[in-house]
């Protein structure tokens, strides 16, 4: 279709502030949302230092071991912690939503079709505390 | 309480205006006034020159959208009384040009809207005498996507769109995903092409406002997610069966 | 001024404007066609209908029981070729949007679905749940998106057509959003802009249903026809005058009076069943129903409310299901504008003023009495709806006569001689332009604001020229309505610019609906008879010998409206008595 165009006045163009993330609650939480894959970053670094430090031997190990109970580190820890959990909970709250209606092709109530990530996540967690609490 | 409450209207004049303001208007609380009503009072009786638009006054047309206390809404269907004891601050819609007032600018969306094709595309010679059958499940499959009444509340709502004014947003994405879906049609090769660039649905990053204001309960959030899906498998398909389209 | 010229121009972007739009660009790509609209097209009023579209579409069903339920609803005042074609071609329009894209509801086998309505003796209305207007109307627009050779001028004020040698060669238009005055000229005009609900106070119509279209081709001399015949749906929200679909009562709702009885057994419309019967109680057409409504009222057997009298629509022994599935937007209606919801309780409901039958006189070419002026749809009159329209025929008829009006100004533009006094057009576009400045945007002074007269015209059509009329109240709405066009040249006006200047096209609708007004008022009180929508206390009888026949309004210089007749058109029906629930 011809694009029909025309004479007007200058319209106002509102622009979007360097801090819109933080006019809506919504737009903090979807900006937080997305800042937890910062710390899922920082945990995989950990994860492949505590590797590497185990590998060197136990001095090495035992310095990685003070380093983490450093007060800055522990509450760095805590803040990552959350932040994955937050990652955690968007990301099978999201999913689930998105794939089961491309399988059934019927909406789902969100809560039934996050139901099962959640499960197998506790599931997963709980067997890892079991390992870590020495039970197997 | 008060039986008046205040409503502070953005305004803009482009023909004196640089940029927009507010001025306060007194107007009488009542129980079943919409906010649209509130205008209206404005408009009839203390100013005639403030500029918006409405209609159907039934939440259909999707001509009133606009900002309340910040939030993207249909003015027809958002009672006043919500918020005594006010003030409540009503703006137009975020993300698009304003042309006066409450009013905003709609080529672009228009032209977005005719970008994704929204109408049945049949490859096929087929000159059918009768109806297409089509099950109430494969009806169900596409009909909440056909809900969208093109009041760009998600567009308001959608930082992304707001950022990147090229991004085809989510009510074109949805309507595009609609015909895609719908068991009659036959261009979703077409669509594609066009859905499946940057600005299309690869420029969404899963903010999922547009399916929270939406006032007719379309899920234009979950079809570019879908629809990410099918670019995501077609883009392998082609990646493995590099023949070419056929 | 900026000028542009095309083939066919189309006023108005609803349902009837964007089926001749497609109609012409299928059948000849060639052709440029325009399309001006005061809104986007996909805002226009077909988006508010509700209930459906009938089409003969069952084995068991017929086209001559959809044209006699047709006629008989129209109280004989139908003209029965244009409903015979009417019916015939409908099924075939309601398929083609089916292949558009339509989502019509469907049988479980995947067939389309079909639902009764009021006033028709079969299952014939075809829907897409209660929003049909809705997705008609998106069909239409997302359809007509595919075809390069409408052009459309979306958000343009139609306010006068350009007339040359007595055929109609364009119009002039102000677009909204830069206050610029066009001049768009074609070779023949299509009038679909709907009906004019907005003259009256409590309607279901949107707020640009302003007769713009009628007034224009009034204006320009084309006579309107069976104005007087305004149709009350018996089902609104007692405020806002939101419709609640007659859907409803087909789908098995019961109207109910104080008492809790279903008091249209009273009003010889049949005995009460549980579930509904084609043609009888809820299902009967839509003028009685509402006159038994104001019945109610006038034996105090109505509800009183701060917006006044009503009665109850009970849909709660349907059930949660049928009501979610078959009727969702009543129930998001009730739920968002009454804050009740109709699974558990009643609906608070009085009629509305809701659709006219009336509008442009067209053949059944759809063709005006002006060369080169076309009109189809509400603002038109064929007459497929006569004295009373039946419900789900309107859906239809914006299809079939939109599709007609598109071939005939395709065939008009054929065979007319194409050559025009371009100085004699631009001229006349320049004087309107100039009216328009100094009547409006440069007028200071005025006194009377826009809304108290629109405020008062309204009043005085429900008070004079309502469900019931007679001789003294039309008088007075005539006189009240003369006064009012001589206050309206001091209309106050507190915008003086140009750019979407709304104050400016609330002016200029509020002197189209007073023109619409005094062709109604007049209508009404020359047709000394009771047909249908047109009940006059004092004529209550029908009267075949004086009045089988339609009001034309023609424009005078000075003065009301003069009102001819045209005798209506009777084939193989003769005029009977009407029967329901008998």
């Amino acid at each position: 279709m011809p694009q029909y165009t025309t004479f007007q006045p200058k319209p106002y163009r509102p622009r979007m502030s360097a801090y819109w993330y933080l006019d809506q609650w919504h737009y903090l939480r979807y900006a937080l949302r997305e800042s937890s894959s910062f710390f899922v970053a920082y945990f995989c670094v950990i994860t492949l230092i505590q590797i590497a430090t185990l590998k060197a031997g136990p001095t090495h190990y035992a310095h990685f071991q003070a380093l983490m109970r450093c007060p800055v580190i522990i509450i760095l820890n805590a803040l990552a912690l959350a932040f994955i959990l937050l990652h955690a909970v968007t990301w099978f709250l999201l999913v689930p939503r998105v794939a089961l209606r491309q399988v059934l092709n019927r909406p789902t109530p969100d809560l039934i079709a996050s139901t099962p990530n959640f499960m197998v996540w506790f599931g997963a967690t709980l067997i890892v505390a079991l390992f870590i609490l020495g039970v197997f | 309480m008060a039986d008046t409450i205040i409503l502070e209207v953005e305004r803009f004049h482009p023909e004196r205006d640089t940029e927009p303001s507010y001025q306060s208007f007194e107007v009488p609380l009542r129980a079943d006034w919409m906010v649209l009503d509130a205008l209206n009072f404005i408009k009839d009786q203390l100013d005639g020159s403030l500029a918006f638009r409405w209609s159907c006054r039934m939440g259909i047309c999707g001509s009133c959208g606009m900002t309340i206390n910040g939030v993207p809404k249909l003015t027809c269907e958002t009672l006043l009384m919500d918020f005594a004891p006010g003030p409540v601050r009503v703006g137009p819609l975020d993300h698009f040009p304003v042309v006066k007032d409450l009013v905003v600018e709609m080529d672009d969306f228009m032209a977005k809207l005719q970008k994704v094709r929204p109408w049945i595309v049949r490859k096929d010679d087929f000159k059918p005498q009768r109806e297409f059958i089509q099950t109430p499940a494969q009806l169900e499959a596409f009909h909440q996507f056909s809900l969208c009444i093109n009041c760009t509340l998600c567009y308001a709502a959608c930082p992304v769109s707001g950022l990147d004014s090229n991004f085809i947003g989510p009510a074109a994405i949805a309507l595009a995903h609609r015909y895609n879906l719908d068991s009659r049609d036959q261009g979703q090769e077409d669509r594609l092409d066009i859905i499946s660039q940057h600005e299309g649905i690869w420029d969404c990053t899963v903010v999922g406002e547009c399916s929270t204001v939406c006032p007719k309960g379309v899920d234009p959030s979950l079809a570019i997610q879908q629809y990410k899906l099918t670019a995501t498998k077609e883009w392998f398909k082609s990646f493995l069966l590099p023949r070419g389209k056929n | 001024m900026e000028t542009s010229a095309h083939d066919i121009l189309i006023i108005g972007g609803g349902g009837a404007g964007l089926r001749a739009a497609i109609e012409i660009a299928e059948l000849n790509p060639k052709l440029s066609v325009a399309m001006v609209s005061k809104v986007y097209p996909m805002r226009s009023h077909t988006v508010s209908a509700e209930g459906g579209a009938a089409g003969v579409a069952g084995q068991d069903d017929s086209i001559d029981e959809h044209c006699y339920d047709t006629i008989s609803g129209s109280d004989w005042l139908g003209d029965q070729d244009a409903i015979e074609f009417f019916c015939n071609e409908i099924p075939k329009e309601l398929l083609r949007l089916e292949h558009w894209g339509c989502p019509w509801s469907r049988e479980p086998d995947g067939r389309i679905a079909v639902r009764p309505f009021g006033g028709m003796k079969k299952m014939r209305t075809w829907f897409a749940a209660d929003k049909t207007g809705f997705h008609m109307l998106h069909t239409l627009f997302q359809t007509s998106l595919k075809y390069e050779s409408i052009t459309r001028y979306d958000e343009c004020f139609a306010t006068r057509l350009l007339v040359e040698d007595g055929a109609v060669r364009g119009l002039v238009a102000i677009e909204l959003r830069s206050g610029k005055v066009r001049a768009i000229q074609a070779k023949a005009v299509i009038i679909c802009t709907g009906g004019c609900g907005r003259v009256f106070p409590f309607t279901t119509n949107a707020n640009i249903c302003t007769g713009d279209g009628m007034a224009l081709a009034y204006q320009a001399g084309a006579p309107l026809k069976d104005m007087e015949m305004a149709q009350y749906h018996p089902t609104g929200l007692p405020f806002t005058g939101i419709l609640i679909t007659e859907a409803a009562r087909a789908e098995g709702g019961w109207l109910l009076n104080k008492d809790g009885y279903r008091f249209l057994q009273d009003y010889d419309l049949g005995k009460p069943t549980p579930t509904p019967v084609f043609r009888s109680m809820e299902l009967g057409p839509r003028d009685r129903v509402s006159q038994a409504i104001i019945g109610e009222f006038e034996k105090g057997r109505g509800f009183h409310g701060p917006y006044g009298d009503y009665v109850h629509l009970d849909l709660r022994h349907l059930g949660e299901h049928k009501i979610e599935t078959r009727l969702p937007m009543v129930r998001e209606l009730c739920l968002k504008y009454e804050n009740l919801d109709p699974v558990k309780e009643p609906i608070r409901i009085r009629p509305v003023l809701h659709y006219m039958m009336g509008g442009v006189h067209t053949d059944i070419n759809t063709a005006t009495t002006l060369p080169g002026l076309f009109a189809a749809g509400e603002a038109a009159c064929v007459s497929i709806n006569g004295a009373n329209r039946l419900g789900s025929n309107s859906l239809g008829e914006i299809l079939v006569y939109g599709a007609r009006s598109g071939r005939s100004a395709l065939q008009y533009i054929e065979g007319a001689n194409g050559r025009s006094n371009q100085s004699a057009i631009l001229s006349q576009a320049a004087d309107e332009e100039r009216r328009l400045e100094q009547q409006f945007l440069r007028k200071t002074g005025g006194t009377e604001r826009i809304a108290k007269l629109r405020d008062e015209m309204s009043h005085t059509m429900e008070t004079g020229c309502g469900i019931y009329r007679e001789r003294n109240s039309l008088v007075d709405s005539a006189n009240k309505l003369s006064e009012l066009h001589e206050r309206y040249q001091n209309v106050a006006m507190d915008d003086h610019t140009r750019t979407f200047n709304t104050q400016l096209t609330s002016a200029l609708e509020l002197g189209f609906m007073l023109d619409v007004a005094e062709t109604i008022v007049h209508s009404a009180l020359n047709r000394e008879e009771s047909r249908g929508a047109h009940q006059r206390r004092d004529f209550p009888k029908r009267d075949d010998n004086k009045f089988l026949a339609h009001s034309m309004a023609y424009r005078s210089a000075e003065g009301p409206p003069q009102i001819e007749y045209l005798p209506v058109v009777i084939t193989r029906w003769p005029p009977g008595e009407r029967v329901y629930g008998r």
